[in-house]
């Protein structure tokens, strides 16, 4: 009977609520997360990539059980670490809210900072995936020339020999304007507005690579009366943690946090139009970084179909419209499932008329970002879509649809389907 | 406020699920929350009603014929026979031919993986040809990699239990090679997609394991993991190569039947036209006039209402999270509705095990509309609804009732909520 004595009895110190800190300061304690764990397994069997892998001891001993071993001396992170492919699945389906995804990104950053060479090919390659943002930068100022080059098959190879970024994948095609240009070209905001107004957090890849995403965004919440911004950004992180390259996503988020925070201040909420920055604004960085104002860009940001249904009567704009489209097969991406997004396309646009939107099952696609870019990765990123592609041609139409940029890439890799976001359909609905 | 509807449900198992889909019939527009995945991953899959009375008396042959002996606060009694049977009604009608048992008021026994044998009212079509009724021989089939079953000593159970057949148990190692601690879901993975094994599909493989020790039986159990999605087709081509009938053990968690069911409750909830908002935890609610007008949302920090003219409240019990408790007390986190409890926390439980523990029953005490009710016995909320295993009065485990109780109250907490508006 342990607990026979009274509390008072003991010398006794309630645990304080537990506050994410730096991930870089040694007094991290993961212990109150590690302690509720009780060894249930739903993470094990919500891993994607366990699914398919035999090596990969998956995420409760990536998360609890290796950050309990490390409490001994001498103890070194396993190197499977670097199979997680950072879907995050895990916390969604965890009853205990372990945050077996911070443990995970601690436990890779670790990993990265201590264990691995910085000079090994695959430091030098998760660098360049990581940091895909300076690369676009730089493409994008001469996209007709980088498309050309990048879709070389030699220089494809090439990629696969020297850096191990496998040849199987079509590199994204730059935009010859990008979002921003556009922006710019444009004049900027088009509707001031007081009480609605919100700041548009466009990542990467809407910018450089989709700016019709962005440019759908724009119309849709200014069809709606919101006053918009678009201000200086980095990356929101994602692919950083996902390599555990957590110096280069606090330096971005050094730049996004003060950036956003300066406007929530002035009544802006912040909106993204991928679901892994969502994703990343809303859970990771707080549970990663300790920089001044990020709770509040944390708990201003949305995603942007989200913030609609929330805000606004968007069901009722729909309601009864009839669109010409095509029929759709709709992936839920990993990351919106973990913000309680997966169906909300679904539900929104199955009361428009013109058109079959179809969801096309619950599995991970496999990509995870960069996950499925390395060569050695590439083969279980397949595996791990095989359900989805399975889906998508039982579906009906031959067009894609998903919030998530890497998502749409393996979508149209594993299909040959043209894939497209929601924001763009809601522009042809109600813009 | 853009989100509204007639009735919100809080809670993704079979409770809720089955609350959602008796509101929805009423002609309500109706939106389910769950925040995690459902107890159900936990479970066995089987649909029970009631096992055994509470003094302890069965396996029952007929779960009706007990339901006398139940106390005058346990869920069955409030809302009577008649409801359990439509919570069947309404089971079937969603399961289609996924599950068997209907055709009976009578318990099926169905062994399972500790070689119990367990009364239950439906059982999915994979466990079909184990029930124990059948005079014809077993061969029970365990994997060395995988020690939640123990086929030998579950067959050696199942003799002691007298069942008409001989049960013989074997253990071999699975075709395809894993990792040491590999999870049921990869096993099963790789049966579904048939994956190759020196040339030949792993269905086949397995078969070819299994064959040597056959012996003659007619059918051929194996622990819960013949595949996902084609699963039947898994069964069948087993079935052609081994010339005997299989079928599955229900096992512990993670389970695969618990998961499949899982799939099918949230398909039907698509079919009725339910808004699943998942992945968010309920966090409080806000009232007017006495009633309750929204449940708060978190998330991701931020608190959001969902406005609705009823709630059914379905969280689940211990297990579940539905219900809460620490040193001071016994509690509901989401209305904070009445729960009576001694306040000795020492008079929670009793000192054996498998004892009458007064902890099993803990729960909300529903009025006969399965509204919760305060200590003085009057509704907390004029709107709020509760159904599964929130509410109190039942000892699901040692009854065998957590799935009727669920589906009971379901049905009757969804329709009231329906009906109200």
């Amino acid at each position: 009977m342990s607990d026979a004595q009274s509390p008072t009895d003991f010398d006794f110190e309630p645990v304080d609520d537990f506050e994410p800190v730096d991930v870089f300061d040694d007094s991290m304690d993961l212990r109150p997360g590690a302690d509720n764990c009780y060894k249930c397994t739903a993470c094990d069997t919500s891993c994607p990539v366990a699914e398919v892998d035999d090596e990969f001891p998956g995420p409760k001993f990536q998360g609890p059980e290796q950050w309990r071993l490390k409490r001994k001396e001498d103890v070194e992170i396993d190197d499977s670490i670097l199979s997680c492919s950072n879907c995050m699945r895990c916390d969604n389906a965890c009853p205990s809210s372990v945050p077996l995804s911070q443990m995970h990104n601690e436990a890779r950053g670790e990993y990265v900072e201590n264990q691995m060479d910085h000079r090994s090919r695959e430091y030098i390659r998760n660098r360049i995936l990581a940091n895909y943002r300076t690369l676009a930068e730089l493409g994008s100022k001469v996209p007709r020339i980088t498309n050309a080059v990048m879709g070389n098959s030699l220089v494809q190879k090439l990629n696969e020999k020297l850096l191990g970024i496998t040849a199987e994948r079509e590199f994204p095609e730059f935009a010859t304007q990008t979002f921003r240009e556009w922006w710019r070209e444009r004049g900027g905001a088009q509707v001031s507005s007081e009480e609605k107004r919100i700041a548009y957090f466009h990542g990467c890849y809407s910018n450089y690579n989709t700016p019709e995403v962005g440019k759908a965004l724009v119309r849709v919440f200014e069809e709606f009366g919101y006053e918009i911004a678009v201000p200086r950004q980095r990356c929101s992180g994602t692919p950083m943690f996902a390599n555990g390259m957590l110096d280069d996503a606090e330096r971005a988020a050094n730049v996004n946090v003060p950036e956003f925070k300066d406007l929530i201040d002035e009544g802006y909420d912040v909106i993204a139009s991928c679901t892994s920055c969502s994703m990343s604004l809303k859970q990771e960085y707080p549970e990663l970084f300790q920089i001044s104002g990020i709770d509040e860009v944390s708990n201003h940001t949305y995603e942007a179909l989200e913030y609609l249904r929330i805000y606004e009567d968007v069901q009722g704009a729909l309601e009864g419209k009839s669109v010409d489209y095509p029929d759709l097969a709709y992936h839920a991406p990993c990351h919106a499932r973990n913000q309680g997004l997966d169906r909300q396309a679904v539900e929104l646009f199955r009361e428009v008329d013109g058109f079959e939107i179809e969801d096309v099952g619950s599995s991970c696609s496999g990509i995870s970002g960069t996950y499925g870019w390395k060569a050695e990765k590439y083969e279980k990123s397949m595996k791990i879509g095989e359900d989805m592609f399975d889906h998508m041609h039982h579906a009906k139409g031959s067009v894609g649809m998903t919030e998530c940029p890497t998502c749409s890439m393996q979508m149209e890799h594993g299909s040959g389907y043209e894939i497209r976001h929601p924001l763009q359909l809601l522009e042809e609905a109600v813009a | 406020m853009a989100i509204e509807e007639d009735v919100i449900v809080v809670g993704g198992g079979v409770a809720g699920t089955v609350a959602a889909l008796s509101a929805a019939e009423t002609g309500a527009s109706v939106r389910l929350i769950t925040h995690k995945k459902s107890t159900l991953r936990h479970a066995s899959g089987l649909i029970d009603v009631l096992g055994y009375t509470p003094d302890a008396d069965g396996p029952l042959a007929d779960p009706f014929e007990g339901l006398d002996s139940l106390p005058e606060e346990h869920p069955y009694r409030v809302v009577g026979e008649d409801a359990i049977r439509e919570g069947l009604a309404t089971f079937d009608d969603i399961v289609g031919d996924e599950y068997h048992g209907e055709h009976t008021d009578a318990n099926a026994l169905v062994p399972t993986h500790g070689g119990a044998v367990k009364p239950t009212a439906r059982y999915p079509k994979a466990a079909a040809a184990g029930v124990a009724s059948d005079d014809r021989d077993m061969l029970l089939v365990g994997f060395a990699s995988m020690t939640d079953f123990e086929a030998s000593l579950a067959a050696d159970h199942l003799d002691a239990a007298g069942v008409p057949f001989e049960a013989r148990g074997v253990t071999i190692e699975f075709p395809k090679r894993f990792r040491a601690d590999a999870k049921v879901t990869r096993f099963a993975k790789a049966l579904d997609t048939d994956e190759d094994v020196g040339g030949r599909g792993t269905r086949e493989a397995l078969a070819a394991a299994v064959e040597p020790h056959l012996d003659g039986a007619a059918r051929v159990g194996f622990p819960s993991l013949l595949g996902d999605d084609h699963r039947h087709e898994v069964r069948a081509d087993l079935e052609a190569y081994l010339g005997a009938e299989v079928f599955e053990v229900p096992m512990g968690p993670p389970s695969l039947p618990g998961l499949r069911l899982e799939d099918l409750l949230f398909d039907a909830l698509d079919e009725a036209g339910v808004g699943i908002s998942s992945g968010n935890k309920a966090v409080g609610y806000e009232t007017d006039d006495g009633e309750v007008s929204a449940v708060i949302v978190d998330r991701k920090g931020r608190e959001i209402p969902y406005h609705a003219d009823a709630f059914v409240l379905a969280t689940g019990g211990l297990v579940g999270k539905g219900i809460d408790s620490s040193r001071e007390g016994v509690r509901e986190p989401l209305f904070d509705c009445y729960i009576p409890h001694p306040d000795d926390r020492y008079d929670w439980f009793v000192e054996d095990a498998f004892g009458d523990h007064p902890f099993t029953s803990f729960g909300v005490v529903p009025d006969d509309r399965l509204r919760p009710t305060r200590a003085d016995g009057h509704a907390e909320f004029e709107n709020l609804f509760a159904a599964g295993g929130v509410v109190g009065g039942a000892n699901v485990a040692a009854e065998k009732s957590a799935s009727g109780v669920s589906l009971a109250t379901g049905v009757v907490a969804g329709r009231a909520a329906g009906d109200s508006i």
